[in-house]
């Protein structure tokens, strides 16, 4: 009898783990070629999926089975950096962000150049946002958005306080607010990442400062960037903004948090908004998009915080097939309005900006307060101010989040220039 | 005939038999050791290597290493003071006492030992989660005390937080080690000392602890592996993220974040030998004081 049970559990727990192989894998049909491809952000894959399906039916000679895998964030870079190194087990296509990206172009670069199939339709992109995933005239990654900074209001706590959004116009202002908000319901107006950077990078770049100059050089200790960090540290400590629960937006401790309602405002590029839509369901029709407040009347009102460039990598089985299939999911008109309808990303082709599809209804126009999010984005855009990408990159954001955010925001144990000044003497 | 005599003239049996750990030793240990040691002057990026002399080793005169050091160092400092007198103290009790419950509490003590490091880690962190619903702040709030974000807090929590997890875990281990070196303590001993009229307290102190010495020292010994060899525990604990203020930061970790993160290999490699270099010379000269040595030569 034991030894029966003991065969029963032994099959039992063979078969779940037969299905739980095989739950990973239904989405891909039989035949074609096998794309592999890693991604760190979940809300990704099932676009590439849908695109996957799109190029079957378009292109019946060149069939392809795309098998996407999501790793966890800093798991698929240290993954994907030692199987390039190693020269094998690489995916055939992969997302690689942004703070990372600079890591991938050293030495003899494993990605495959992009040039050729970006090139027929290179005047239709927002080339800025070419230029971050390149190297010597080369272009190795296709964007995904242009990742456009905005300020998203809960105007249920806004109008419990008497704040008009729409009167913030500048950070004095959002102080102000601030100020009022929680004077009378008691709530902070905002939280701010401690153990990243995503509330502080948005703000320096549309003073038009940055981590680094346009050659590279770390200029994260400038007097913009100080005076920013004073004025965040200033937001902290008269209660306007508290340290975010779990250290940064997104940390499952933050998504609770506000999705009960714990702050009334978060600044966060415009690829946030899936995080509204999946994570903290219970704001819906209570979040307002709105341009980020300036330093200055009439400064800039947002920055270009772009996200993940996807590349294909030199150990691409079918290299070709991979550039085609890559062109085809992020370059197309098709692609682009996916982008926007499915990931409420603000697409990198500025050509499609101005279709149709742009402003009718999604489950973003649905969940957010504003009827015409596009809109809204377009009226700024000549306002999105880009950032440098460059070598030094990964190396100053670990700085950042390691020690000069918790230093100079929530431990205070450092000036916000002297926090500054010590990253950037370890980056230098 | 020839063949067994000849077999016994070489003496080639003893070599056959250690063969398998010889191979293992240089396929796995002492080509990749040269080669770190190789890969620590050079700067490795992929299809790109070269020659760069002492330049990573001068990298590591940074304060990012020596809070990494000094991490490390104080990890295994402080395992070290709480993971030898604590599982002596209770294999001690475990020895004496009933039997049958001795077996229960031993198997409850070791069972965390058998738990992967990276879901006690994800547990220890959900248990500790700056939310106001988390665990810890659950209980801490019946208690009076405000909800913390723990994990954010500070060195001194983030270590103690990290010590926690060390001793749940290798309590149970090090209990095994000391009860197998109680087994070999003779019971005449104890006799012996019961006559001349020994308090509890004195045999413990007079008898158990001295003849425990080998096992002590053994223990120490890998404890000081351990110590500076942790990794996952930190990792783990802020989630893959660099740690607040770098309180988790240990040289295994540095090792990784420049290696894996950043994609400096030879960097990494660097702090392999250094890393090596300390512990060699910290588990020599423990063992020096000690009299490792000197008891192996008397006989």
């Amino acid at each position: 009898m034991k030894r029966f049970m003991l065969i029963a559990v032994l099959l039992a727990s063979i078969g779940t783990l037969i299905f739980a192989a095989g739950a990973g894998e239904k989405a891909a049909p039989a035949v074609g070629t096998e794309l592999t491809f890693w991604t760190f952000q979940d809300i990704h894959l099932p676009f590439y999926e849908k695109m996957a399906t799109l190029w079957n039916k378009a292109n019946p000679n060149r069939q392809i089975r795309f098998v996407g895998e999501v790793l966890p964030y800093e798991d698929m870079h240290t993954k994907l950096l030692v199987s390039l190194q190693a020269g094998t087990g690489a995916p055939d296509i992969v997302d690689i962000e942004i703070a990372k990206y600079p890591n991938f172009l050293k030495g003899n670069i494993q990605l495959a150049p992009l040039n050729d199939v970006i090139d027929p339709i290179r005047d239709k992109f927002v080339t800025s946002r070419l230029d971050i995933y390149s190297k010597d005239g080369k272009n190795y990654g296709l964007p995904f958005h242009v990742g456009a900074a905005v300020i998203y209001y809960n105007v249920e706590i806004l109008k419990a306080a008497g704040v008009d959004p729409y009167s913030i116009k500048t950070w004095d202002d959002y102080m102000a607010a601030g100020k009022r908000v929680l004077a009378r319901t008691g709530i902070p107006m905002t939280t701010l990442e401690v153990t990243e950077h995503w509330s502080f990078w948005p703000l320096i770049a549309q003073q038009g400062s940055d981590f680094l100059d346009k050659n590279g050089n770390v200029v994260l200790d400038n007097p913009t960037n100080v005076r920013t960090l004073q004025f965040l540290k200033d937001m902290l400590n008269s209660g306007v903004a508290i340290p975010t629960p779990g250290g940064f937006h997104h940390s499952e401790e933050y998504y609770g948090f506000m999705n009960d309602g714990g702050a009334a405002s978060i600044w966060m590029p415009m690829w946030y908004m899936g995080r509204f839509t999946d994570y903290m369901p219970d704001l819906k029709g209570k979040i307002l998009i709105l341009p980020m407040p300036s330093f200055t009347p009439g400064g800039a009102r947002s920055a270009g915080m772009g996200g993940t460039g996807t590349s294909v990598t030199l150990q691409a089985r079918d290299q070709q097939l991979a550039k085609d299939f890559l062109i085809f999911a992020k370059g197309s008109v098709e692609g682009n309005h996916l982008i926007w309808t499915d990931l409420g990303f603000d697409p990198p082709r500025w050509d499609v900006w101005d279709d149709p599809v742009m402003k009718q209804a999604n489950k973003y126009t649905e969940y957010f307060v504003n009827d015409d999010i596009f809109g809204m984005l377009l009226e700024i855009k000549d306002e999105i101010l880009g950032v440098n990408i460059n070598e030094k990159l990964p190396a100053v954001i670990d700085r950042l989040k390691s020690t000069v955010m918790i230093q100079a925001l929530q431990q205070q144990n450092r000036t916000p220039a002297e926090a500054l000044r010590e990253a950037t003497e370890l980056t230098r | 005939m020839l063949t067994k005599s000849k077999l016994n003239a070489f003496k080639i049996a003893p070599y056959v038999f250690i063969l398998p750990f010889i191979l293992s030793f240089l396929i796995f240990y002492l080509y990749p050791i040269i080669n770190t040691l190789i890969m620590s002057f050079q700067q490795v990026y992929p299809g790109q290597v070269e020659f760069i002399g002492m330049k990573n080793y001068q990298k590591l005169n940074n304060p990012e290493f020596k809070v990494a050091v000094k991490n490390s160092l104080r990890y295994t400092v402080y395992t070290i003071a709480l993971l030898i007198p604590i599982p002596l103290l209770l294999a001690v009790l475990l020895n004496t006492g009933k039997r049958h419950y001795n077996t229960l509490y031993r198997s409850i003590l070791y069972i965390p030992s058998l738990v992967s490091i990276v879901v006690a880690g994800t547990v220890m962190r959900l248990l500790f989660a700056s939310s106001s619903r988390s665990v810890v702040n659950t209980v801490v709030g019946v208690l009076g005390v405000q909800p913390r974000q723990w994990l954010l807090a500070g060195p001194h929590q983030a270590m103690i937080l990290l010590l926690i997890l060390a001793l749940w875990r290798w309590v149970g281990v090090n209990i095994i080690y000391f009860l197998s070196g109680l087994q070999n303590i003779p019971d005449e001993l104890y006799e012996a000392a019961d006559i001349d009229g020994a308090s509890t307290l004195q045999k413990l102190w007079r008898v158990t602890i001295p003849l425990l010495k080998p096992t002590t020292i053994f223990v120490t010994t890998i404890s000081i592996f351990g110590g500076f060899a942790m990794f996952e525990e930190s990792f783990i604990l802020w989630a893959g993220k660099p740690s607040p203020n770098n309180v988790g930061l240990t040289i295994v970790g540095h090792l990784y974040n420049k290696g894996f993160q950043e994609g400096e290999m030879g960097m990494a490699s660097t702090i392999g030998i250094v890393l090596l270099i300390i512990v060699f010379f910290l588990s020599i000269s423990f063992l020096k004081i000690f009299g490792f040595f000197k008891d192996e030569g008397k006989r």
